[in-house]
């Protein structure tokens, strides 16, 4: 009996790595947002000698971010709204009954985020050479919709195996066409994980490099922007700045997305 | 006009589903599937010597390059090291944390460490390596750290190690460890989460109650159960380390890796058939490893 309450109650030890594990996983985002206030501008020297806002204004004035930002933005809107009309197509199809291929169809839709992003990147712009094509806005737009429709697939699929088939037929039953059920009745449920799929692939395309740095041909997105900076480290305050302006605005979205699918809102009626 | 559709489309399944899939499988079938195919072409594709431009003229001799040449063979042992050891450590911290997570945690505890998880996941990845450099650099924090504690020989005998060390954390094998560790972590904290979840407390019980110890418990019961959550967690943290080419570039020591020599051939080397061929050892490695995974039964639970 005791070692069965023993499995129930962590041990002091037990919570304590879990803590730490949380700890570790939290640690560096803070050391970040902590060194875009350093006066230090020269060593990543630690801890910093003094804080500063300094850093915030001369990052505001530059053109060459705004730019970045500008294109990343546009970049991610046009990809997530590709993705969203693909990804809701897609996912109404496979959540539908097994038909032949669907096996092989499933394999297709998780590809590009299973195999890792160089070999997307590196054939992406094979496939952009084979066709002549110059890498560009339009290239990179490409490329991240491929991989943000299928986390709006994932998102909307999961949703829709959780709607009761009655629902449905209670629709159909009481007179509803398939348009009027697909508007009163499967829209309204699908609504958050659509939103919250959205809400994932802009923050993925936003942040997105490892594909990007194939697909981007002489376009500067903000992660190459701040890729380029890490190797040619020229103003490391003002590069700590970005870094904390890209954690907000990616992890804004992030956040709405885990509320519109927690646990307690998934399932329908619960 | 839109009624008029779903009625006649009403009824008409395959046409209804074939109609909904054409669309996006247009896109992958032709955007991906293709840039894969034109992928795969390239590297059996010869690089005329003279003039360093590609031929369309089938050849093998790229693969005999990438299986032949010593470098290249170092590149790719090197990754697979570092892949594995990358997630056997995974393994080892998400651990405590899956199991705190999925079986001691209440209802409001659990929310809080599932979005205490998934935000560090989310963080931008560049923004991550670009933080662990400041962590590691010379004067960086954990340099700091050991000199506060007074405890800085412990750190430069670990430099001094030969192979994992280096003359700064950032600059060595051991640095490049941690923040593959750190990056991937979370990956292997989900789902061994969620296999933990789904082991029943009565299992637990019936073994206390038959008188095995926890350690007994842990290794018969909880274990065996968890495994399919550890097959699916190393499935992302190998993928991921076989895959990156960034973190080995920003943080690490001298020596190539796999991702970082398909960047370097396609671009300043300007060797696409090469970088191709080496792309493609990471599909046939990961392919090997779920086949593997497979054989010993991991996913049979899932």
């Amino acid at each position: 009996m005791r070692s069965s309450r023993r499995w129930q109650d962590p041990s002091l030890g037990q919570k304590l790595a879990a803590a730490a594990g949380l700890v570790f996983l939290h640690a560096p985002v803070w050391v970040i947002v902590l060194y875009a206030f350093t006066t230090e501008d020269r060593t990543y020297q630690f801890p910093p000698p003094g804080l500063t806002l300094h850093w915030f204004e001369v990052a505001f004035a530059r053109e060459d971010i705004w730019q970045a930002m500008r294109l990343s933005l546009t970049v991610a809107s046009v990809a997530t709204l590709a993705a969203i009309v693909l990804g809701t197509l897609a996912a109404f199809a496979m959540a539908r009954r097994p038909f032949r291929g669907k096996e092989t169809i499933t394999l297709l839709f998780v590809l590009p985020i299973a195999l890792p992003g160089i070999i997307t990147g590196l054939a992406l712009l094979a496939g952009i050479r084979s066709v002549g094509l110059e890498p560009g806005f339009w290239t990179i737009v490409a490329g991240h919709a491929t991989f943000c429709l299928v986390i709006v697939y994932n998102n909307v699929v999961a949703r829709l195996r959780r709607i009761p088939p009655s629902w449905i037929e209670a629709s159909m039953d009481l007179g509803a066409d398939g348009w009027q059920t697909f508007r009163h009745v499967l829209l309204p449920q699908i609504a958050t994980a659509l939103l919250a799929g959205g809400m994932l692939a802009f923050a993925l395309s936003f942040d997105e490099i490892i594909v990007t740095l194939f697909t981007a041909g002489h376009e500067k997105t903000l992660p190459i922007w701040f890729y380029n900076e890490l190797f040619r480290p020229r103003e490391r305050p003002i590069t700590n700045v970005v870094a904390v302006v890209v954690i907000l605005v990616t992890l804004l979205p992030i956040l709405l997305a885990y509320y519109l699918t927690r646990p307690d809102e998934q399932a329908p009626g619960a | 006009m839109l009624r008029a559709a779903s009625r006649f489309l009403h009824g008409r399944n395959a046409f209804y589903v074939s109609l909904l899939l054409l669309p996006p499988l247009l896109w992958l079938g032709t955007v991906y599937l293709g840039s894969l195919f034109a992928l795969l072409a390239q590297s059996f594709y010869a690089i005329d010597e003279f003039t360093a431009r590609v031929v369309p003229e089938l050849t093998l001799a790229t693969y005999r390059q990438l299986v032949t040449q010593p470098a290249n063979v170092d590149i790719v042992l090197r990754t697979v090291a570092m892949a594995v050891a990358v997630t056997i450590a995974c393994g080892i911290v998400a651990f405590p944390v899956a199991n705190y997570m999925a079986r001691h945690a209440g209802p409001k505890m659990k929310a809080f460490f599932y979005v205490g998880v998934m935000l560090p996941m989310w963080t931008s990845y560049l923004v991550k390596v670009y933080a662990w450099r400041l962590i590691l650099a010379k004067q960086g924090i954990v340099a700091w750290g050991f000199e506060s504690a007074g405890a800085t020989a412990v750190l430069e005998h670990a430099l001094a190690t030969p192979v994992v060390g280096g003359p700064s954390l950032s600059s060595s094998y051991l640095g490049m460890f941690i923040v593959f560790v750190y990056m991937w972590l979370p990956f292997m904290i989900l789902p061994l989460a969620a296999a933990l979840e789904r082991v029943p407390a009565s299992l637990l019980q019936a073994s206390a109650d038959l008188g095995a110890r926890p350690g007994q418990t842990f290794r018969n019961v909880v274990l065996p159960l968890a495994l399919p959550g550890l097959a699916a967690g190393s499935v992302f943290t190998f993928s991921l380390t076989l895959g990156d080419y960034i973190i080995p570039s920003v943080v690490g020591a001298p020596g190539y890796f796999i991702g970082m020599m398909v960047y370097q051939q396609q671009g300043t080397a300007g060797n696409l058939p090469l970088a191709a061929a080496f792309s493609v050892v990471p599909i046939v490695l990961i392919g090997l490893y779920l086949t593997l995974a497979r054989r010993l039964g991991a996913f049979d639970a899932l």
